[in-house]
């Protein structure tokens, strides 16, 4: 799913809400996994320009879960480590959207260069 | 001229829209000179970290122009959200529902015991 | 090769279905060794399901022989029927290529009925070694009759025994793959349930909740608590919460992070939070780790708690000439 402006935020959201519905993901975790995507979102207009997503239904075991990736072809991150402090930013906002997002979901992976950023988060179902 | 301020988001917003949202309350704020700026964000189901900061903002302002915000209508799985993500929403108080909210304003803004007329501003988006 | 010799089969067995025994042991079969064992292939299939009853017969006599029998928990009628079902399955799954090969699709239903039985036998409360004998058990009968039947001919019987011998091994681990799943299962609807059972939210008075927190609070435990407390919030419209961890052994810093979070979250609700109990050990753990509770309302008891609540509610609570106690 392309996103390109701001508009596409709220029908992405609407689309992870979906999946997570139907893998029967509680409603904290519905929020929390929607809340860090559209932090991720927003890091990708910001500062990319745009990019893409990819919303994957993953099982392991007998877990359930939903990974999404942001893919974009922006600058990238010049230092990982700082971007994921608390309270960093670069532009002036709170400095939560990396940091944030990494603690609502279950697993988080960043790979950046600068040709660009990809960003994968995964919430089980439960947990 | 409204003593209180009730602002209704019922859809989720996205950025500009909220920013919007910011600057007309905060300009409603000075042309009716209200006390007290009450927030219902019950419809919401998602606020992350900006829609945190706008309505930390719109706090803020608020406060610097004497008049409370406070937030009312938090769902549990939002505020679970809120803490887990480390946003506090500092300086805006916040009730269980509006009924509540409105006493709350009442308690903070204190003598003003008269008669309330609420403004109503439904910020419901097309 | 495997064609070839596939196809020889199919040839060969109208005209050797009659002499079956006798063809076994001519000197003609030895000299084609290859095809002498496709035939014996098919012969298993057939053997078997000749002798389908003899060898449930034989099944449910070395069960019922067996010390391990619980006729208290399922009755010899429904262990027969249980067993009767998955001996037609692995009949009609047994073919002249699959027998040595339990991975092959072809068992499929029988390892779904077998995976279906250990299950149910984990819930019931069945020991391993109860569902091994179940399964082993088959064996037994399964090879007591294939040595009935090839009395006369060692060498089939030996590769026979070796093959039924691999594939019940292989129905075995499955057996205990399964029992073990089942268990796990059963384990983790109880912790499910533990965590429910231990995170009741109760109403003190009209605005006021109470949750006594019994037991560690790890990360999803607070989840849970937090949801509930919340929830429950919502659906009184309290606005005080009493957080009782006299119940809570230990609060380190983790603990004590979580119950900030909760704390934080209730008051992002609008509500006020109150924590009581705390244990004169557990004060001094959270001094000397340095955890800053100062912004939280803290009380020894439970009852302070309440008396506080009650201020901040503006309510008081009077002796009355009449009753015990009244508002």
């Amino acid at each position: 799913m392309a996103i390109q402006k701001e508009q596409d935020v709220v029908p992405f959201r609407n689309r992870v809400k979906e999946y997570a519905v139907k893998i029967g993901m509680s409603l904290v975790n519905q929020t929390k996994l929607i809340t860090a995507a559209s932090e991720l979102v927003r890091n990708m207009l910001k500062y990319a320009n745009g990019g893409y997503t990819l919303i994957e239904i993953v099982s392991k075991g007998r877990e359930n879960g939903i990974r999404l990736s942001f893919v974009d072809k922006g600058p990238g991150i010049k230092d990982i480590q700082l971007a994921m402090k608390d309270g960093y930013s670069t532009a002036k906002s709170l400095g939560l959207g990396l940091p944030g997002a990494k603690r609502l979901v279950s697993e988080f992976d960043i790979r950046s260069s600068e040709k660009g950023t990809t960003v994968t988060i995964t919430k089980w179902k439960n947990g | 001229m409204g003593k209180f301020l009730l602002v209704t988001i019922q859809v989720d917003l996205y950025d500009r829209l909220a920013l919007n949202l910011e600057s007309d309350l905060v300009q409603m704020v000075n042309k009716t000179g209200a006390r007290g700026v009450l927030i219902d964000i019950s419809a919401l189901s998602i606020v992350d970290s900006f829609m945190g900061r706008i309505i930390g903002n719109i706090g803020s302002m608020s406060k610097i122009m004497d008049a409370e915000t406070v937030v009312v209508g938090i769902q549990p799985a939002v505020a679970i959200t809120l803490v887990e993500l480390g946003l506090e929403l500092k300086g805006v108080s916040t009730a269980l529902n509006v009924e509540k909210g409105m006493a709350l304003l009442r308690r903070k803004i204190g003598s003003f015991e008269d008669t309330q007329e609420e403004e109503h501003d439904d910020n419901s988006v097309e | 090769m495997e064609k070839y010799f596939h196809v020889a089969g199919s040839l060969c067995q109208p005209h050797f279905a009659a002499t079956k025994k006798r063809f076994a042991i001519t000197p003609f079969v030895l000299y084609l060794g290859n095809l002498n064992y496709i035939y014996m292939k098919v012969d298993i299939s057939k053997v078997l399901q000749k002798r389908k009853k003899q060898i449930l017969e034989l099944w449910m006599k070395n069960q019922l022989a067996n010390e391990t029998l619980r006729e208290d928990l399922m009755s010899n009628d429904e262990l027969r029927i249980q067993s009767e079902e998955l001996l037609d399955a692995l009949v009609n799954a047994v073919n002249d290529r699959n027998l040595a090969d339990a991975q092959s699709g072809d068992f499929d239903t029988v390892i779904e009925i077998l995976s279906g039985i250990s299950i149910s036998r984990a819930r019931q409360g069945y020991s391993p070694r109860e569902t091994g004998v179940y399964i082993f058990s088959l064996r037994e009968a399964l090879l007591q009759t294939l040595q009935d039947e090839l009395k006369n001919d060692a060498v089939t019987l030996l590769a026979l025994t070796m093959k039924v011998n691999k594939l019940i091994d292989s129905f075995g681990v499955n057996t205990f793959e399964t029992f073990i799943k089942g268990r796990e299962e059963v384990i983790l609807r109880q912790t499910d349930e533990i965590t429910e059972i231990s995170t009741p939210v109760t109403r003190l008075w009209d605005g006021i909740l109470a949750l006594p927190i019994i037991g560690t609070l790890d990360s999803a435990r607070t989840q849970v608590v937090m949801e509930n407390l919340l929830q429950e919030i919502v659906e009184t419209g309290s606005s005080i919460a009493i957080l009782d961890i006299s119940g809570v052994p230990a609060v380190d810093s983790l603990v004590a992070q979580h119950l900030i979070k909760t704390i934080s979250a209730t008051r992002l609700m609008g509500a006020e939070c109150i924590i009581s109990g705390i244990r004169p050990e557990i004060a001094q753990t959270v001094v000397h780790l340095g955890i800053d509770l100062s912004n939280i309302i803290t009380k020894a008891t439970l009852a302070s708690a309440l008396k506080h609540a009650f201020g901040m509610l503006q309510l008081e609570v009077r002796k009355s000439v009449k009753e015990k106690t009244s508002l």
